[in-house]
């Protein structure tokens, strides 16, 4: 699956296109399939987004999961900081990551 | 410690409220990113892997008291109360919102700070050694030259727009505790017949094609100083590879060139540029030489220390250095706690080292390539309070310059750049080594990792070096030996294929018993590989 992705323009926190919104969680990331560069063109121009790009995924249970470790890593936070990721109280998140 | 004049306030007051208006524009759709992002980036601001990263300048890594209280209040206030030193002697905060920055900025100003000359293709933060001022070996205190440098290279308006981005460090003494020729332009002020001059190395780097700096000139007149880099600068700015960023740096056109036909370019151009006069009148360089004179040490302090406390004495011989005053000390407080984050400290911590420095150090702290603080100027009658105080704080770790002192670069873990995280491989092999009697036997072992091959965290430079890659999405780690950044610059070779974060720890482990198996006499690891050879390492860690 192809999914999008960005960054707040005010606040700079990591994006993803949930189908008529940005979520901070990845979980709720749609599959864009072959629109993702439209929507991306139309989300920036409306500054609702900073610098959106197109990545692969994979649909799993939980909801999709990057292909690449470095967009895992910017769906969770930094692995070695895990009171400051998005799942602080979840000791085994980093190894979603990983 | 240099204080700004009206013109400095000025120029930064008037960038922090261009800065202000600027980000209004982009946050009210007046600019694009594609607009915006080379201003953001001559601020310092970058947008990273979770949010935007501000990178504060700290020149020369000179701080006082109130300047390292701010970095504190900025953590606490607008980032999520740390902040990380980096490898040129700068602070960086991940978590920056956009619609902070300029109030961060201001607050900065208003403590004679600001994040100037942090990215971009410009001159940047020109770095020096830590101990200016305060080493028993310097011949003079840097810092003045590197001051100038500063206030030349600010908005030059011919250097804002150099073919790539351009590092210069200054040194005073043999040792070179800057990893000067590795630097862009390395510069070592040197007495010749009781003159004062320069001796200017030119082409150094890390990065994908590390390269040690040749040197270009052997004396320059410590007048004619500016006129000699603006010549070098023209030269580069003239022939430097914009056409390709991977060919861009001044490092590329020397090699390319060679070292003379670069040398007698420069003698030419210097020639002109001698005319224009830009070189200051001894008058203003004394007035800048004025704030780094030595503060008001104290005469016939005795230099004896009470040992009694083992874990201070370990702590004593580790990380104080030797102060060219008698009765005072150099303090290193160590960022690499056992396990810990190369380089972060927290805002409490960030206040403890500030209030120390007020209290015992004549409100002066350093911040090191190697991603640690150093306090210049300590009386050794104190530093046992200083050692209690850093040691509650969780700052008193008595590794300097041993294997777990690790520089490393954010990694993964934070920078965009990167291919594989660094600071993880940084903890594992810092909790191998955890104990700090074995560190002590391995002695001075100079660890460096870098996420990427920019090498930001000065891979080529360590005794031993690790490189993250990706290999087909997998982080893979390369590893190094035998660089230095010190006086007797080399470049690490590596050893053969790569290892996940676990075997690279062990490949390290076997590193290093072989060195303990073979070292000769007072030997480091460093010269036990430069007397072997690659091959006992590689048989030891892939036999």
């Amino acid at each position: 699956m192809k999914i999008l992705t960005g960054n707040d323009l005010a606040s700079g926190d990591v994006t993803w296109w949930t189908g008529d919104s940005w979520s901070r969680h990845v979980e709720e990331a749609i599959d864009v399939a072959d629109q993702g560069e439209a929507i991306a063109q139309a989300e920036e121009g409306a500054r609702r987004v900073n610098a959106p790009y197109v990545i692969d995924a994979t649909q799993t249970p939980e909801g999709p999961r990057p292909a690449h470790i470095k967009d895992r890593i910017r769906a969770l936070g930094p692995t070695v900081r895990p009171d400051l990721t998005l799942k602080p109280a979840d000791p085994a998140a980093g190894s979603w990551v990983i | 410690m240099y204080k700004y004049d009206e013109y400095d306030h000025s120029i930064v007051a008037s960038r922090v409220e261009e800065f202000r208006d600027q980000v209004q524009r982009r946050l009210a759709g007046q600019i694009t990113e594609d607009q915006f992002k080379p201003l953001r980036l001559m601020n310092g601001l970058y947008l990273q892997l979770h949010a935007y990263m501000l990178r504060v300048a700290v020149p020369y890594g000179t701080l006082d008291s109130r300047q390292m209280r701010m970095l504190a209040h900025i953590a606490r206030k607008y980032d999520r109360d740390y902040g990380h030193f980096t490898t040129r002697q700068n602070i960086q905060y991940n978590w920056i919102k956009l619609e902070d920055a300029p109030d961060i900025l201001a607050d900065l100003a208003s403590v004679e700070m600001h994040a100037i000359q942090t990215s971009g293709n410009c001159i940047r933060n020109i770095s020096s050694d830590q101990y200016a001022g305060a080493a028993a070996d310097e011949l003079t205190d840097p810092r003045p030259w590197a001051e100038l440098l500063r206030q030349w290279s600010t908005f030059h308006p011919e250097f804002s727009y150099l073919p790539r981005k351009f590092k210069i460090a200054v040194i005073a003494a043999d040792e070179d505790r800057a990893a000067m020729r590795l630097h862009d332009i390395g510069i070592q002020i040197v007495e010749q017949d009781g003159v004062l001059g320069a001796k200017v190395f030119v082409g150094g780097g890390m990065g994908r094609t590390p390269m040690i700096a040749p040197e270009i000139k052997g004396f320059v007149p410590i007048e004619d100083l500016l006129s000699y880099l603006e010549a070098c600068l023209r030269v580069y700015n003239r022939y430097g590879r914009r056409d390709n960023i991977y060919k861009a740096r001044i490092k590329i056109l020397v090699h390319e060139i060679g070292a003379d036909s670069y040398r007698a370019q420069v003698e030419d151009e210097f020639v002109e540029v001698k005319k224009l006069g830009i070189d200051p009148p001894k008058a203003e360089f004394d007035r800048i030489a004025a704030h780094f004179a030595d503060p008001a040490f104290e005469t016939g302090l005795s230099d004896e220390i009470d040992r009694s406390d083992p874990d201070f004495a370990v702590w004593l011989d580790q990380n104080t250095v030797a102060h060219k005053q008698p009765g005072y000390a150099i303090v290193n407080i160590s960022l690499k706690p056992a396990g810990g984050i190369p380089g972060d400290a927290s805002s409490a911590q960030i206040d403890l080292m500030a209030d120390i420095a007020e209290q015992y150090g004549f409100d002066e702290l350093r911040v090191t390539h190697a991603q640690n603080i150093v306090l210049p100027h300590v009386k050794k009658a104190d530093l046992y309070t200083i050692w209690q105080q850093l040691t509650e704080a969780g700052l008193a770790e008595a590794n300097l310059d041993l294997i777990s002192d690790i520089i490393a670069c954010p990694g993964l873990d934070y920078c965009s750049l990167a291919n594989a995280r660094s600071i993880p491989v940084a903890q594992k092999i810092a909790t191998r080594f955890a104990d700090l009697g074995r560190q002590r036997e391995l002695g001075e072992l100079k660890l460096k990792i870098s996420g990427c091959i920019n090498a930001c965290g000065h891979h080529h430079a360590g005794h031993i070096g690790i490189l993250g890659v990706d290999r087909k999405g997998t982080e893979n780690y390369q590893l190094l030996l035998g660089g230095s950044g010190a006086e007797d610059t080399s470049l690490g070779q590596i050893t053969g294929p790569g290892f996940s974060e676990d075997g690279i720890v062990d490949a390290i482990e076997k590193a290093t018993d072989v060195y303990l198996a073979q070292r000769g006499e007072g030997e480091r690891f460093l010269d036990t590989y430069r007397r072997i050879g690659m091959a006992p390492f590689k048989e030891a860690i892939y036999g």
